[in-house]
């Protein structure tokens, strides 16, 4: 018999779109699937610079900042947006990317620090379990560590 | 790395997570509450509410930006419901307001409910707090779209204002009487939608009967009319929030708010230890027997309290 703690942890997850492609059908379904998890989704916005992501996965405290991609350009801004956070001092956050990413890209974006590309056609179901058990992973680390 | 001092700096960094602590009813969140106590109580706290879709996210957009003409820096708390069943939420709020992303004047969060009613989130108080701390001169908090009675937002905020639109058909349901006793300053946005006088006159009718029971000198709620979408009607509202801010300055209500919200805490971390605390002693027969229906769940209850006040008596 358990009584529920008063107190919960969700995960928290970051979903934006970098660049400026407006496809938001994946990122939706993304979202949902997440919440249905008991994620914490937030939204930042279409069209966003990295540097804007970037002050929102701060200013938020997520634990994972998962960017979806639809358009060219992800060899230059995911990037960016990896080391803006190491440089602000927010590199503790889990990086994931979907979409349209070719996986002769996968590499380059691997080495930037993303964990994981969900290429398309992903079932979030893995994504799910991915984020699950890297929480699963760290939060074991944590208790380690305290 | 003191994280307390480097909030009270205003790193922006500390204070975000600091908040999560708080959020996630991290032990950790409490400490930091008690070493910037001092350094709040100096934000003006700002609630917007009103029905869903009245377009409260957009109206918090303008305003950010009129506060930040002005020279304000300016914290946001986004409040947005979370699934009972699952505890997921989506935040979305923030996307309305993504133009100050890089405002390093503007601090942005978007909370879930997390299991809490009334419009807020469960650490909503505490949260307000740290941006208090952090040097916001304005925290504004936005509450999830509210029905009739979920008004915990005027016992945290200074100023509370309503957002009403036109056409959301009975014009009753628009502002339910809970709202319109406890606003502020009260806003019709969309305003360029049909409907929009007769929102005006029903408003006017209403706040003239609220007029007509508050006592000389009380605050007179005023009745503006905003198209958020546009930018059309903040400066408005800004003046009007300055002018309730002053109000509240000038009787001496400003400081006696704070207190009344210290108070609040206050009880309800009393009420929180207090059940942890019985919950210690709660033992499986007792929740098992409550469970099976063996026991009526007010004499569970009462049982649990009676053993644990016999444990500890109270010191004097």
């Amino acid at each position: 018999v358990s009584v529920a703690a008063p107190t919960s942890r969700p995960l928290r997850v970051l979903l934006a779109k970098l660049g400026m492609d407006t496809h938001t059908v994946g990122i939706t379904v993304v979202a949902h699937a997440l919440r249905e998890a008991g994620m914490e989704v937030i939204f930042s916005g279409l069209k966003q610079t990295p540097e804007a992501v970037a002050s929102a996965a701060i200013q938020e405290d997520v634990d994972v900042v998962g960017i979806s991609s639809l358009s060219a350009g992800h060899t230059r801004s995911l990037p960016r947006l990896a080391r803006l956070l190491h440089e602000q001092g927010a590199g503790d956050k889990l990086l994931v990317a979907g979409g349209v990413i070719p996986p002769e890209d996968v590499p380059l974006l691997t080495a930037a620090g993303y964990a994981r590309i969900f290429t398309m056609g992903t079932d979030t179901r893995e994504i799910v379990a991915y984020l699950e058990n890297w929480r699963q992973q760290r939060l074991t680390a944590d208790a380690a560590v305290r | 790395v003191d994280l307390a001092a480097e909030l009270l700096a205003g790193k922006v960094a500390a204070g975000a997570r600091a908040i999560r602590w708080l959020d996630d009813g991290d032990a950790r969140g409490r400490d930091i509450l008690r070493q910037i106590f001092p350094a709040t109580g100096r934000a003006h706290i700002v609630g917007v509410t009103g029905p869903p879709g009245a377009g409260k996210s957009t109206l918090v957009d303008m305003l950010i930006t009129e506060q930040r003409a002005r020279g304000r820096r300016v914290g946001v708390l986004a409040i947005d419901p979370s699934s009972p069943f699952t505890g997921g939420a989506i935040l979305g709020d923030r996307v309305r307001m993504s133009r100050h992303a890089l405002d390093a004047g503007v601090f942005i969060r978007s909370m879930g409910t997390r299991g809490a009613a009334g419009g807020l989130s469960r650490a909503t108080y505490d949260a307000a707090a740290v941006l208090d701390a952090m040097g916001y001169e304005v925290v504004i908090v936005e509450t999830v779209g509210v029905g009739q009675d979920e008004i915990d937002v005027v016992a945290l905020a200074h100023s509370t204002v309503i957002v009403a639109v036109p056409g959301l058909g009975d014009e009753v349901q628009a502002v339910k009487a809970g709202l319109l006793e406890a606003g502020e300053v009260f806003v019709i946005n969309k305003a360029d939608r049909e409907g929009v006088e007769q929102t005006q006159r029903h408003l006017e009718l209403l706040l003239h009967l609220r007029a007509g029971r508050a006592g000389q000198g009380a605050w007179q709620p005023p009745l503006l009319r905003a198209i958020a979408a546009r930018g059309e009607g903040a400066a408005a509202i800004a003046d009007a929030l300055e002018a309730h801010r002053a109000h509240l300055t000038a009787s001496g209500e400003f400081v006696r708010q704070s207190g009344r919200r210290s108070e609040q805490q206050f009880l309800s971390l009393a009420r929180e230890a207090a059940l942890a605390q019985a919950l210690e002693r709660a033992t499986p027969e007792l929740l098992v027997a409550v469970r099976e229906r063996r026991i009526d769940p007010y004499s569970a209850a009462a049982r649990l309290f009676a053993a644990a006040a016999g444990a500890s008596p109270p010191a004097p």
